[in-house]
């Protein structure tokens, strides 16, 4: 195509026009905003992938604020977080604003990712997009890790402790690799301050240019949409899917409107229940690193709590407890490969029969038990939940090429609905 | 289903989070932090019975003075370590005074965060007599603690009522109650104001921008509700052509 209607630079006059003779501005405005047609059916899940745009943001500016007053030392770091906390003029607000991001990210991470499962969003042509985000995911989960020993509380001493040493149970060179993870023999200042390093630096930098290559694959290949259809296909004689509606202005001020209630929860923990229950901030982090004092449970927070059940979930097996590591590992892994999985010949579960139902609901409650799971002492009910729950995660995947070929689909109208 | 299925979640995820909330069972404290009278009080109990071996290491003097709206001039007289307002409410402990205690008596700036308020109340109140601890006490809420009971003489002292239970053929006893042995300066109801204001007092140093964040917060969710309705409103209109 010759050029984007609109897009020659003589259409635009004064400093506007200035600029897009030398840098295509109003061409990627209209590109990438006014003229990106999204479908018009769009329902509660699709503000989850804005939000996550909004946390991210949230997380890169009150993190700058934040690295101008915290001391990335084994010494200071602690004392730091409550000078911020306490002398530094609302200090406490950027510090809870940060700390509740980081648990808002995965509460609208999981739910984004659970929306591609109910619509087909990772399966062709949308492949490479689904990748980028689980990358985005697995940046994310590094990235979460290492904020949370900043700010070198006790449970930020004994939850690196627990996760960097897991690597050590790797074969042959686990034991070479921890140190070098750790640049001590134990969990001390040289880790805190590499782990500063990538979370302030290395980390986001790698976030946002993922981010942008996810949004860039959206662009190209079109949202999905609950119903699972191509909008491309039908086309009007102006050239634009007719069922898509421009994505500015109907879908910014739809945003908007989710952004604000989304805000609305968001703000009522941050000032009403900033720790809330203990879930988001451990009560072990409010007392400083001890090396010599370890907290009687070591939860990591409850992001990650449904894959450390599974990590514990998993006897040592031939002398060695690496087997946890690799479910662990393979629980992210998998979701790499879930375009491919998916072999039913409809996309979205609106036309998916029974079992892909059943088997996403038993998906998902297995995954909130297993949540609970690595929140518990390990006794009891909960080992025995945590296994059954871990086959079941892996069962929806594994098995998923089968059950979906079998299961019955329902016929998908041309239009959306 | 979409909509069942979502429900399930919804409903599962405060079933999960009231299952992680189990705990060990204290007393309530029902500490108020906007009663600033009894923060004033707990404040003066504080610097009277427990800084001298305590420290607040991350509250300053006149950031307290000012929050608790305590004149300068009642402000110097709990001032016992230091004389210039904007220094950190230190005790007197040296270094050393682990060979005193066996521990070096712990910064209480953020205690109420790390145990929570139900525990310092109860802890205050589970004092009992046991002779075969070093200070002649042990506690209900934490065995075997290193503190000599310094609120003895408000308090008086209590002395355990043990339940003896055979367990696998072994009998155990199981610390089940206190009865007073003694009474003190105060009665019952007395001390136990008296230690919710201190308990009351250190949830306000755990977090001195507690309260203020709250009453904020009120204005912050106000502002987003009127904010939500014109953002609704105006999705409202734009979308009025889309069919």
């Amino acid at each position: 195509m010759a050029a984007v209607p609109g897009s020659d630079p003589a259409s635009t006059g004064g400093l506007l026009g200035w600029i897009d003779q030398r840098f295509p501005l109003t061409k990627l405005w209209r590109e990438q905003v006014s003229e990106y047609y999204a479908p018009k059916n769009f329902n509660f899940w699709y503000y989850f992938g804005v939000l996550s745009l909004v946390v991210l943001v949230n997380q890169l500016v009150t993190g700058i604020f934040l690295t101008m007053s915290y001391k990335p030392s084994a010494a200071e770091a602690f004392s730091s977080v409550e000078y911020i906390m306490r002398d530094l003029d609302w200090g406490w607000l950027i510090r809870y604003m940060h700390s509740t991001g980081a648990s808002a990210f995965f509460i609208v991470v999981y739910l984004h990712m659970f929306r591609a499962l109910l619509y087909g969003s990772a399966r062709k042509p949308r492949e490479l997009l689904w990748i980028f985000g689980c990358l985005i995911f697995l940046l994310l989960m590094a990235e979460a890790f290492m904020g949370y020993v900043l700010p070198w509380g006790n449970m930020s001493f004994w939850g690196a402790q627990v996760i960097v040493s897991l690597f050590g149970s790797l074969p042959v060179i686990g034991g070479g690799l921890v140190e070098w993870i750790r640049g001590d023999y134990v969990i001390a200042d040289p880790t805190l301050n590499r782990f500063f390093a990538l979370h302030v630096a290395a980390l986001p930098l790698a976030l946002i240019f993922l981010v942008i290559a996810h949004l860039m694959a959206l662009h190209e290949v079109g949202s999905n949409n609950p119903d699972g259809i191509e909008i491309k296909k039908l086309k009007g004689p102006d050239g634009h899917p007719l069922d898509g509606i421009p994505f500015h202005p109907y879908y910014t001020v739809k945003d908007l409107a989710g952004i604000v209630a989304f805000l609305i929860i968001f703000c009522a923990i941050i000032f009403f229940a900033p720790t809330f229950g203990g879930l988001f901030l451990e009560s072990p982090n409010f007392e400083p690193a001890n090396p010599l004092q370890t907290p009687p449970l070591i939860a990591p927070v409850w992001y990650f709590t449904p894959f450390y059940a599974m990590l514990r979930a998993v006897p040592s097996f031939a002398g060695t407890q690496v087997w946890g590591v690799l479910v662990m590992g393979g629980a992210i892994v998998v979701l790499f490969f879930v375009p491919w999985l998916d072999r039913s010949p409809v996309k979205s579960i609106r036309y998916k029969g029974p079992i892909y139902k059943i088997a996403l609901a038993i998906f998902a409650v297995s995954f909130v038990i297993l949540g609970v799971c690595g929140l518990k002492h390990p006794s009891g009910i909960y080992p025995l939940l945590a296994r059954i729950c871990t086959t079941l995660y892996f069962a929806f995947f594994l098995l998923m090429p089968w059950y979906t070929k079998l299961d019955s689909v329902k016929p998908v109208p041309t239009r959306v609905t | 289903m979409l909509k069942r299925l979502f429900l399930l979640t919804v409903l599962l995820v405060p079933a999960a989070a009231a299952m992680a909330e189990e705990g060990e069972s204290y007393l309530s404290a029902h500490t108020d932090i906007t009663n600033t009278e009894s923060l004033q009080r707990g404040a003066r109990n504080f610097m009277n019975y427990c800084s001298g071996c305590h420290s607040l290491k991350y509250l300053r003097y006149n950031r307290m003075g000012a929050d608790l709206k305590i004149p300068p001039a009642d402000l110097s007289a709990l001032m016992f370590t230091s004389d210039k307002p904007f220094d950190p409410i230190v005790s007197a402990m040296p270094a050393d005074s682990e060979k005193w205690f066996g521990k070096v008596p712990p910064d209480l700036s953020l205690i109420a965060r790390a145990k929570g308020t139900d525990y310092i109340y109860s802890f205050l109140k589970g004092f009992y007599v046991d002779n075969t601890r070093i200070w002649g006490v042990n506690n209900q809420y934490y065995p075997n603690e290193a503190m000599p009971f310094v609120l003895q003489p408000l308090q008086g002292l209590q002395k355990p009522v043990f339940k003896d239970e055979v367990v696998d053929g072994q009998h155990k006893m199981t610390l089940t109650s206190l009865e007073p042995l003694y009474p003190g300066t105060l009665t019952p109801e007395k001390y136990d104001e008296f230690v919710r204001d201190i308990t009351n007092f250190l949830d306000y140093a755990g977090e001195p921008i507690k309260a203020k964040r709250q009453s904020l917060g009120v204005f912050v969710i106000l502002f987003l509700l009127v904010f939500f309705a014109f953002a609704y409103l105006l999705k409202r209109e734009y979308w009025k052509d889309v069919h």
